[in-house]
């Protein structure tokens, strides 16, 4: 029997570390219960700090299980790349740039992700976050 | 008409104008950028032209395809999205003739330029590239020199606006006074297609479009 299809989630920073860190923060406050692949596509090839559309596009690959692609972006450059890739069908098919707060966007998609939830109830959730005010 | 030869002079022209300036660009985005829009460029340049000496690109078309998709995946910043949405849309509104002629070149180059308005969801007046672009593509109508000179009057009218896209927006009033980078580099692309047409006219006055 093969694996249920499940939204995979794609991080895209200016920094590795960053993205890696997201990852992991998301990664843990979804644990409980399986968890979606969740990737990070942080800085650039050679380790500093910028996108690398490579890296976004073996991050997208590596995640995708069929029911679509979530990914997050930053700043500047990392959006921009994104939304290039998208522009030229780059991407697996399904792939989504959501429109969400970085870090509070990732925990909530990944979540909602984890949950079994489809890319529509999974960028809500991650659109959800910037509805959350902190003063 | 031009063939892809002549596009490919354009971009190895537009690569040594970002190797003789790559320090100027730096230094222009050092005050209002994050300094690298010099060694960005560089870089991907450094890389198109690796690519078109590597690969078989045969048109117009698929020399300005293969050009912007080597910058959105070698550059790192803004820049290269943008610059390599430029070229591949051009590329791709030119299809896949072997010669396309300058009313062509000019229409490519216009949907080119929209779908970097679109991407960056800029405007002119945001001291963004599109200052030199948008006036650089109006004015090729006329010529391309003409239209080189719009572009780099563009980018010098960039020095008092204030930044309202990118980093340099975080500044605010701070961005004021200096030229915009991204202007910058567009018209020196649109000067390097100036000289390609200039020395391409020079060698074939019959085969100017």
């Amino acid at each position: 029997m093969s694996a249920p299809a499940v939204v995979g989630i794609v991080l895209v920073s200016h920094s590795a570390v960053v993205a890696e860190s997201v990852a992991d923060l998301a990664r843990g406050l979804a644990a409980g219960g399986p968890v979606v692949p969740v990737a990070a596509a942080g800085g650039t090839a050679d380790g500093g700090l910028g996108t690398s559309a490579e890296r976004v596009l073996a991050a997208a690959r590596e995640v995708d299980r069929g029911a679509g692609v979530a990914l997050l972006a930053d700043l500047g450059s990392s959006v921009l790349t994104v939304k290039a890739l998208l522009v030229e069908d780059e991407l697996p098919p399904g792939a989504r740039l959501l429109d969400a707060p970085f870090l509070e966007g990732a925990v909530a998609a990944v979540v909602a992700a984890s949950a079994g939830a489809p890319l529509d109830a999974v960028a809500a959730a991650a659109e959800e976050a910037y509805t959350y005010r902190k003063a | 008409m031009r063939d892809a030869e002549f596009f490919r002079r354009w971009m190895t022209a537009a690569g040594a104008a970002v190797e003789r300036e790559a320090d100027r660009l730096t230094e222009l985005d050092s005050p209002i950028g994050d300094a690298d829009h010099g060694s960005n460029l560089l870089r991907g340049f450094t890389a198109v032209r690796a690519a078109l000496e590597a690969g078989p690109a045969a048109t117009p078309g698929a020399v300005l395809q293969l050009a912007g998709r080597t910058l959105i995946s070698t550059v790192g910043g803004a820049s290269g999205p943008l610059y390599g949405t430029l070229l591949r849309r051009t590329g791709k509104d030119l299809g896949e003739a072997a010669e396309v002629s300058d009313e062509e070149v000019r229409k490519a180059l216009y949907a080119g330029v929209g779908a970097v308005a679109q991407l960056g969801g800029a405007a002119p007046g945001d001291k963004t590239m599109l200052d030199a672009l948008v006036p650089g593509v109006a004015a090729l109508s006329a010529s391309y020199r003409v239209a080189a000179d719009a572009a780099e009057g563009g980018a010098r009218a960039t020095v008092p606006m204030l930044a309202r896209k990118g980093r340099a927006s975080y500044l605010g009033e701070r961005s004021i006074g200096h030229q915009d980078p991204g202007a910058t580099s567009s018209a020196l692309l649109l000067a390097a297609l100036a000289d390609t047409a200039d020395a391409a006219d020079a060698a074939d006055p019959a085969g100017s479009a």
